[in-house]
């Protein structure tokens, strides 16, 4: 048992399709910088990132108990309404567990993380779930558009058996207006790119980094690893290189070249980069610019050689479908209206706040019922047994993490949709049950009877202001069992 | 139990011209559909005693017909069964017939779709428990997973398979070339139809019924009474309604290649008229897909399982086949305006037991069946009708 807070376990969430750089480019007739970035599906957003972010965290390691989870993004599907309930619920969390939104700016992340490690460093918690994802829009056209990108990352930090330690963390505030959304607009708005990068960036990051080292009589080359977020790499291995560090040795890019600035996500996906090569004993310096800098100094233990988290970032972030138009990013960010085709508008299928109330106890994890009579597992919930009709003698019946196959699959042309065709799927759970979904994430030349699929939280809709959130299959990718 | 075998008897009915009759409103077409039954039966608006409507979009209660027809104070049910909606309207006139509690009842179907501007349904789905988390999958992606799995249980690529379908296709269309009231009167080759888009893959353009606007109308009465209507009545043998639990949707046990509702209303059907699937001389089936059709030919026993092909190969369900199926064009050219489509199915069903189809007319039918289904395969609702022109 470790006296001080440390990782548990940790996960990122990489959407699987990309956009290169010059694509966008392309389209406004100009130049581009090398490179993709990570598009999140249509369906896709802040918290259903998050929500796959923690099941990737969680896979491995189930606690007994998480005293508290804490989302973090400064684009939340609410801006009135919390997410951390919503995905509490959706990973199956109790009631007893403290929920909490972290935002408004891009350390919330780490932000989050010492507010998790205060939590338990006092005692208040043994384990808290912290979640940061970001799925920034910016105008199209603007340079950000291209050098950022979409993605989610979690961490389960407690005392016991931690596969790094959290040697420091240390918070520093600055008021400055670089980087801004006002409560009525959409895009965010930047100050000139020089100062933002001099005296916004690295006038912060490089006090912060000064202060908390010297504090420690700390110097760069005591740590293997920097994880950093700004959307201008040149800027940060500048910055580092003007205090000692080595950047082209130490800097962690997970990102750069294939995701993009993930915002508040951006710094811990990085360390999650850095903690998935699994080395021993090394230290990693965190750093979290947005109006401040949060910077952290992380230890990986010996546990660390024999962790592995499931979906590792460098395996999700190989793992690609090429997104080769900008107008399909247009229209999955809803940046430009296309002509609907002509069915019933989705008004039609608005789910009502008490049937939402009523079907979501405990249903949002994806429970079906089995029966107690006859074992047979039924989606959805039922209160009458379809096999020996008992009633009233069901259990709660998880599916979400059941492996299933495709029964039989269509690819709907017609189905009013951002990304036609809409493939819906039969699909059989190993164990029983059987459900109707739609698949996420493929290629329509992959999908096939009898393949292997698993299932993802997603957004179905949006219809009169309401996320209607639930779950789609998706083909199974890395599932590489250490 | 009793059965509705010899107890009812249809003596007149009519039936629009089903297509984009953007120039007609429910009221013309119920009018006209009605009117034409009245003449065929030889009576008037006076002597209904009852009246049954089939129809799923577009209002409530039976004031929708009796407010055109200026029906007298007479008792009214709107009534509702998805797509099978038509033959539920006829099911209800004949079943108040046969309990005595009237003599001559009337059932209309009706449905008006162009209107919506919408390709295909408006939406089917009730608002009901969950199903706004269930896939938005239109009805053609909800018959393609039936494609898909017959396709695969039986051995059969996309490409065998998408030719096998097509052939229902021409088929139909064939028998709609033939028939002034179909929607589409034109005949298709099997080059068009594997060439049209895809719809739902594996479904295309062409294995996809129309949108249609249409009504039909039926006039039931005692089968004691009906030859004083006319010499060639036609008596109801059987009326089975099936309606599954949704259990496909649910139980891994179902194979998705055929529709349990279908096998189980045609053999409560077949025993209710006292008649195997052989003694069939024609039959108006659901095709609202080609791959529903092709299986109804199994469930029904016209074919053995996994052997329909080899019966279509054959020209069996031709005009001039062993078993002719959707002389009229089926829902292939009708198009499926909802209400009315059961009864549209039972009008030629009707008109080729009494010697009266025209250029489609099967050689010497005597009993007849419509095979009329809602929902989706998994959870679908079927009825299953059979008549004769003999007691």
């Amino acid at each position: 048992m470790s006296s001080r807070a440390g990782i548990l376990s940790f996960g990122a969430h990489v959407p699987v399709h990309r956009l290169a750089r010059a694509v966008i480019a392309q389209h406004w007739e100009s130049n581009g910088p090398k490179g993709e970035r990570a598009v999140a599906n249509y369906d896709e957003d802040s918290l259903t990132m998050a929500v796959a972010a923690a099941r990737n965290c969680l896979k491995r390691i189930a606690p007994k108990k998480i005293d508290a989870l804490y989302f973090a993004s400064t684009t939340p599907p609410y801006l009135e309404k919390q997410s951390a309930a919503l995905i509490a619920a959706v990973l199956g969390f109790s009631e007893d567990t403290q929920t909490l939104d972290f935002g408004n700016t891009l350390r919330c992340g780490t932000g989050a993380f010492g507010a998790a490690l205060n939590a338990i460093n006092s005692g208040a918690g043994e384990t808290v779930l912290v979640c940061a994802a970001d799925m920034r829009v910016f105008r199209p056209k603007s340079h950000r558009e291209m050098v950022c990108g979409d993605g989610a990352v979690a961490f389960l930090l407690g005392k016991e058996d931690v596969v790094a330690e959290v040697e420091w963390f240390d918070s520093y505030s600055d008021e400055i207006q670089d980087l801004w959304r006002a409560d009525n607009e959409r895009f965010i708005r930047t100050a000139e790119d020089r100062f933002v990068q001099e005296f916004g960036y690295s006038r912060v990051v490089r006090n912060a980094v000064c202060k908390s080292l010297k504090k420690r009589d700390q110097n760069p080359s005591q740590f293997t690893k920097i994880c950093a977020n700004f959307s201008d790499p040149r800027t940060i291995g500048k910055l580092f290189a003007s205090l000692g560090f080595k950047p082209e040795e130490q800097m962690q890019n997970s990102l750069d070249q294939m995701v993009g600035d993930t915002g508040s996500a951006m710094s811990l996906m990085n360390a999650v980069g850095a903690l998935e090569a699994g080395t021993p004993r090394q230290s990693i310096l965190v750093t979290a610019y947005g109006n401040g800098c949060d910077a952290i100094c992380i230890r990986a233990t010996e546990r660390i050689s024999g962790f592995a988290c499931d979906r590792k970032l460098g395996e999700q972030i190989e793992h690609k479908i090429q997104l080769n138009s900008y107008n399909k990013y247009l229209v999955w960010r809803d940046l430009i209206e296309v002509q609907a085709v002509p069915r019933p508008p989705l008004e039609e299928r608005q789910p009502t706040p008490p049937a939402q109330w009523r079907e979501t106890k405990g249903e949002l994890a994806l429970a079906g019922t089995r029966c107690l009579e006859c074992r047979t597992p039924q989606y959805p919930p039922q209160r009458v047994c379809m096999v020996c009709k008992t009633k009233d003698k069901l259990e709660s019946y998880g599916f979400s993490r059941k492996p299933a196959t495709v029964f039989s699959f269509s690819h709907d042309y017609i189905m009013e949709s951002l990304d036609t065709p809409t493939t819906t799927t039969v699909i059989d759970f190993e164990g029983g049950g059987r459900m109707i979904c739609d698949m996420t994430d493929r290629k329509l030349e992959e999908v096939s009877v009898g393949m292997p699929v698993e299932m993802t939280f997603r957004k179905l809709c949006t219809v009169g202001g309401i996320h209607n959130y639930w779950w789609k299959c998706t083909p199974v990718r890395q599932d590489k069992q250490d | 139990m009793e059965s509705i075998k010899n107890k009812v008897a249809i003596v007149g009915m009519g039936c629009v011209k089903f297509g984009e009759n953007f120039d007609k409103s429910i009221d013309d077409m119920m009018i006209d559909a009605v009117y034409e039954a009245y003449e065929d039966a030889g009576i008037g608006p006076k002597d209904i005693q009852a009246a049954w409507l089939g129809q799923l979009w577009g209002g409530h209660t039976g004031q929708i017909l009796a407010a055109p027809l200026k029906l007298s104070y007479i008792p009214v049910t709107h009534t509702e069964n998805a797509c099978a909606t038509g033959s539920e309207a006829l099911r209800g006139a004949c079943y108040a017939v046969a309990a005595g509690a009237c003599d001559i009842a009337l059932a209309v179907g009706v449905e008006k779709l162009k209107d919506t501007g919408y390709m295909g349904l408006p939406q089917t789905r009730p608002n009901a428990t969950w199903s706004y988390r269930l896939s938005a999958m239109t009805p053609p992606a909800g018959f393609a997973l039936m494609a898909t799995r017959y396709f695969a249980k039986h051995g059969l690529d996309v490409e065998k398979g998408k030719q096998l379908l097509a052939k229902i296709a021409v088929k139909n269309h064939h028998n709609g070339s033939l028939n002034p009231k179909a929607h589409f009167q034109k005949k298709i080759t099997l080059e068009m139809a594997l060439r049209s888009p895809m719809v739902a893959y594996p479904l295309s353009l062409f294995d996809c019924c129309g949108v249609s606007d249409g009504a039909a109308a039926a006039i039931v009465v005692r089968a004691d009474l009906a030859k004083t209507f006319r010499a060639d009545p036609i008596y109801v043998k059987a009326l089975q309604v099936c309606q599954g639990p949704r259990e496909g949707f649910m139980n891994p046990s179902y194979d998705y290649a055929h529709v349990e509702e279908t096998r189980r209303a045609g053999c409560a059907a077949y025993a209710e008229a006292g008649i195997s699937a052989k003694d069939i001389s024609v039959a108006e089936v659901h095709d609202c897909f080609t791959v529903t059709e092709l299986t109804i030919m199994e469930d029904l026993q016209f074919s053995q399982i996994g052997h329909a092909a080899e019966d279509i190969d054959s020209g069996r369900y031709e005009i001039n086949g062993g078993l002719p199926v959707n002389t009229d064009g089926g829902l292939k050219c009708f198009g499926h305006p909802i209400g009315a489509t059961g009864l549209r199915m039972m009008y030629e069903v009707y008109k080729q037991l009494q010697d009266k189809a025209g250029d489609r007319q099967v050689k010497n039918p005597k009993i007849g069946l419509t095979h009329n289904q809602g929902g989706e395969p998994g959870a679908a609702v079927v009825s299953v009708a059979i008549v004769g022109n003999e007691k």
